[in-house]
């Protein structure tokens, strides 16, 4: 996921939550029935576990963009300096 | 939200949250509820009365008992819990209180009833203070919810008596 997703997924996982509970409250309360508050509310985590857990790829739609290898061989990492006793290492 | 487990873990708090949310404020919600429950209690007749003995009296009550407690129950009650206890005073306590029947009363429906019955458990005093003793008849119930606090009321019937010699 990039981090555009993550921030994605972090609201839409809040607001369903948010929704569900309040569905599920209304519901139950003019229905009189707890068993059905309890059983909107579950499926209304479960519809949300779905969406924003596992990674889709919507969520990654802007992907960043890492330095490819064969690039990354031209430029080496700076070697830190030891001693002149020791024997440097190899480039 | 960098991993399936943070994103999983991060879900699982806040629905828990949520759910201890709903469930306060369905449990709030029974105080709107209007509620007038109802009781009348007879004594039909008084089948023993006698010291045990040497020990402490005991009385065997027929008792006829009708209440409406439907009143009582929200969508949020799982049960109410209803007794009936004898109340009394002697010289050596300020109050006596002994349960003489009790019942689970789980839905509305059940909540009306009438019922004649010998009392489900012993009528014993602490000592031989029973003869012509008045007591109150008190219909006690707690009212058990499906999320939140109990609470307990009760209905006092005043007048009831026993006789003045064993029998």
């Amino acid at each position: 996921m990039d981090w555009q997703g993550q921030k994605l997924a972090e609201q839409l996982m809040q607001i369903l939550l948010l929704i569900a509970a309040v569905v599920a409250f209304v519901v139950g309360y003019t229905t009189a029935s707890f068993r059905t508050m309890m059983l909107i509310y579950a499926g209304g985590v479960g519809v949300t576990t779905l969406i924003t857990v596992p990674n889709w790829p919507f969520f990654n739609r802007h992907p960043l963009k890492w330095l490819e290898p064969s690039e990354a061989e031209k430029h080496p990492k700076p070697e830190v300096v030891v001693s002149s006793k020791k024997k440097s290492s190899k480039k | 939200m960098h991993s399936f487990g943070y994103r999983a873990n991060a879900l699982f708090t806040f629905s828990v949250t949520a759910l201890a949310f709903i469930c306060a404020i369905a449990s709030l919600s029974d105080n709107f509820s209007d509620q007038n429950p109802s009781a009348e209690i007879q004594i039909l007749n008084i089948n023993r009365f006698k010291k045990q003995s040497y020990e402490n009296d005991e009385v065997s009550l027929t008792l006829d008992i009708t209440a409406d407690l439907q009143s009582l129950f929200t969508w949020n009650t799982k049960q109410v819990f209803a007794f009936v206890a004898a109340e009394y005073e002697t010289p050596k306590n300020s109050l006596n209180q002994v349960s003489l029947w009790d019942a689970i009363i789980p839905d509305k429906e059940h909540a009306k009833f009438r019922i004649q019955t010998s009392n489900k458990y012993r009528f014993i005093d602490q000592g031989h203070n029973l003869r012509g003793k008045e007591f109150n008849l008190t219909l006690h119930w707690h009212v058990m919810p499906k999320t939140g606090k109990m609470f307990a009321d009760k209905i006092v019937m005043p007048g009831y008596s026993l006789p003045d010699a064993y029998k």
